[in-house]
């Protein structure tokens, strides 16, 4: 029983669990009930992804040991690439792949030039931010381009599944942060990306190709940034220049939220997971609750700084746990 | 001498400006625990390094077994039964025992291109029994290893290196930080290699330590090989005298 409790107590997943859950009760009697409906999960659910899997990238790469700012800006970018060549009249497929194409270089030379030069990701990735909104703004030449009308909307955003409760991006969301989840806890290449973010010297001196796992996970972190992007420019039915902006910082808070350690090597892409879910779900509560939605920025800010604090506290307790490991 | 297990020639290496090896040749013998001794900036940490494949030698060359090989990553020297326990040791904190025990080195369900799904069982399994093997009594293999004492961290280190079947186990500086009776245990271990068949080096300034369990001392100073002699034709004076 002790040993089961602090088992639970170091998992850096919990303390945002029970915010999560939390929130959720208390979100349902403020509103009366309506929180919970069919309708209003219908619109947590339907955006949900396209925050969710960029934080699942930021996730991954956080635990890796890196950082990344450019995401908000990748997000923006491949619809956009997309939508250019679209336009040029080059079939969805095409240009879907010419649009991850281009995220996978930003992701590459993001983690490159972070490792080559030996300087913080927080710098290169920061530089990025920058480059990646101009050029999005240049390629699209100041009016974001006319989506053609035909475009595999049934592949991305119809909604499905019982009562049209989520749209298809829910079920590419569910799949891909199952499929990170198992690829981080299951696959000997899990195991690197948690010994290079956990102690970069004992990953080398094993032999782990550390440059490769880090560039690696650079590379994931940007193809999901843009492919959440490309998700919600097809739900908005239009690439705007300025989608995304702000959201790395959100993206880095659903993962602190969710227990990923700045530092590297702690965390869960499920932490992730649930850190993103907190942030629709007080995006969408307070408005419910009827909060002055300017709020919500606080409350996201309270909470990263609380759920810090709640799970230093919650480790500290588990390790006073006396139990024999 | 039998043929020496590994065998340096001439080896030298330059830091920018530093000439921090200045043409070593020495040969470990099988079955040898050799005390590496040296005051800091000796050429010891260098020599180890480009040993254990952390650091490639500007000039030189190694054999192993008689068979001349390149050493360019820390991969090839484990490839080759050459292990290495670290001072500041090679295990990640935030990871449990059984996955720090086969980092780089996982057992596989299946996979492509060297990568895909771990055998966690196995690795569970395994890692339980090389803990008991060398005598370390942990009850889960999946405990973080930033929960154990250092003395059981490096415990675990040298379950590692024991359990991927070394030739040549090279320990560098592993008594620093531990208390003295984990200390007597490394050295204990030190002791016990000879009948396990492994060749031993042992690198440490401490030359209680190394008169304690080697068979053989080389000392270095400036990047060379000042002193190579049996433990019983030395003494602790004659080797503070070169150093």
């Amino acid at each position: 029983m002790k040993r089961m409790l602090k088992i639970y107590l170091e998992k850096p997943e919990l303390a945002a669990l029970s915010l999560l859950a939390a929130l959720v009760i208390l979100f349902q009697i403020r509103s009366g009930g309506v929180f919970l409906s069919a309708d209003n999960l219908r619109g947590i659910l339907g955006i949900l992804p396209e925050i969710g899997l960029m934080v699942i990238g930021v996730t991954v790469l956080m635990i890796c040991g890196e950082f990344d700012l450019s995401v908000g800006s990748v997000f923006a970018l491949m619809p956009m690439t997309m939508a250019v060549l679209l336009v040029d009249g080059t079939p969805f497929f095409p240009a879907f792949l010419a649009g991850l194409a281009a995220c996978a270089a930003i992701g590459f030379i993001n983690g490159y030039i972070t490792i080559k030069y030996g300087i913080p990701s927080f710098i290169t990735t920061l530089g990025m931010l920058f480059i990646a909104r101009s050029l999005t703004i240049v390629i699209s030449g100041g009016f974001p381009p006319l989506l053609p009308a035909e475009l595999p909307n049934w592949l991305f955003t119809v909604f499905v599944g019982p009562g049209n409760l989520f749209r298809m991006s829910f079920l590419w969301f569910v799949v891909i942060a199952v499929l990170a989840s198992l690829l981080m806890s299951r696959t000997n290449f899990g195991n690197w990306v948690h010994a290079t973010g956990g102690f970069l010297p004992a990953a080398k001196a094993m032999g782990i190709p550390t440059a490769r796992v880090k560039i690696a996970c650079f590379m994931l972190c940007s193809m999901l940034a843009g492919f959440a992007g490309m998700i919600q420019v097809l739900r908005l039915g239009s690439p705007l220049p300025s989608i995304g902006e702000g959201w790395e910082l959100q993206a880095v808070a659903a993962a602190v939220i969710g227990g990923t350690a700045l530092s590297g090597g702690i965390g869960t892409v499920a932490g992730g997971v649930i850190g993103a879910i907190l942030i629709r779900v007080i995006d969408n509560g307070l408005i419910l609750s009827q909060v002055d939605a300017n709020w919500f920025k606080f409350a996201i800010g309270f909470l990263t700084i609380f759920a810090v604090v709640a799970n230093a506290w919650l480790g500290k307790r588990a390790k006073a746990i006396k139990v024999e490991t | 001498m039998a043929q020496p297990i590994i065998s340096v020639r001439n080896l030298h290496k330059w830091y920018s400006g530093v000439h921090a090896l200045r043409g070593v040749t020495l040969d470990f013998a099988p079955n040898e625990a050799v005390g590496l001794v040296g005051d800091n900036g000796a050429g010891k940490s260098t020599l180890i390094n480009i040993l254990s494949g952390a650091q490639t030698a500007s000039e030189g060359e190694i054999s192993v077994e008689g068979q001349p090989v390149n050493i360019a990553n820390p991969r090839d020297a484990m490839d080759l039964g050459i292990e290495t326990i670290y001072q500041y040791n090679s295990m990640v904190p935030t990871m449990s025992i059984a996955r720090n025990l086969f980092i780089g080195r996982e057992p596989m369900k299946f996979s492509l291109l060297g990568l895909g799904v771990m055998d966690r069982k196995k690795m569970a399994d395994e890692s339980v029994k090389a803990i008991a093997d060398v005598d370390l009594h942990l009850r889960s293999p999946d405990a973080l290893v930033g929960e154990l004492s250092g003395g059981q961290r490096q415990g675990v280190a040298i379950a590692r290196a024991m359990h991927f079947k070394s030739k040549v186990m090279i320990l560098d500086e592993p008594t620093n930080h531990l208390a003295v009776k984990e200390t007597g245990k490394v050295i204990g271990f030190v002791r016990s290699l000879k009948e396990l068949n492994i060749t031993g080096i042992f690198i440490s300034h401490n030359i209680h330590h190394v008169f304690d369990c080697c068979d053989r001392i080389v000392a270095m100073a400036r990047g060379e090989i000042v002193l190579d002699k049996r433990t019983d034709d030395t003494s602790m004076d004659e080797i503070l005298d070169v150093l």
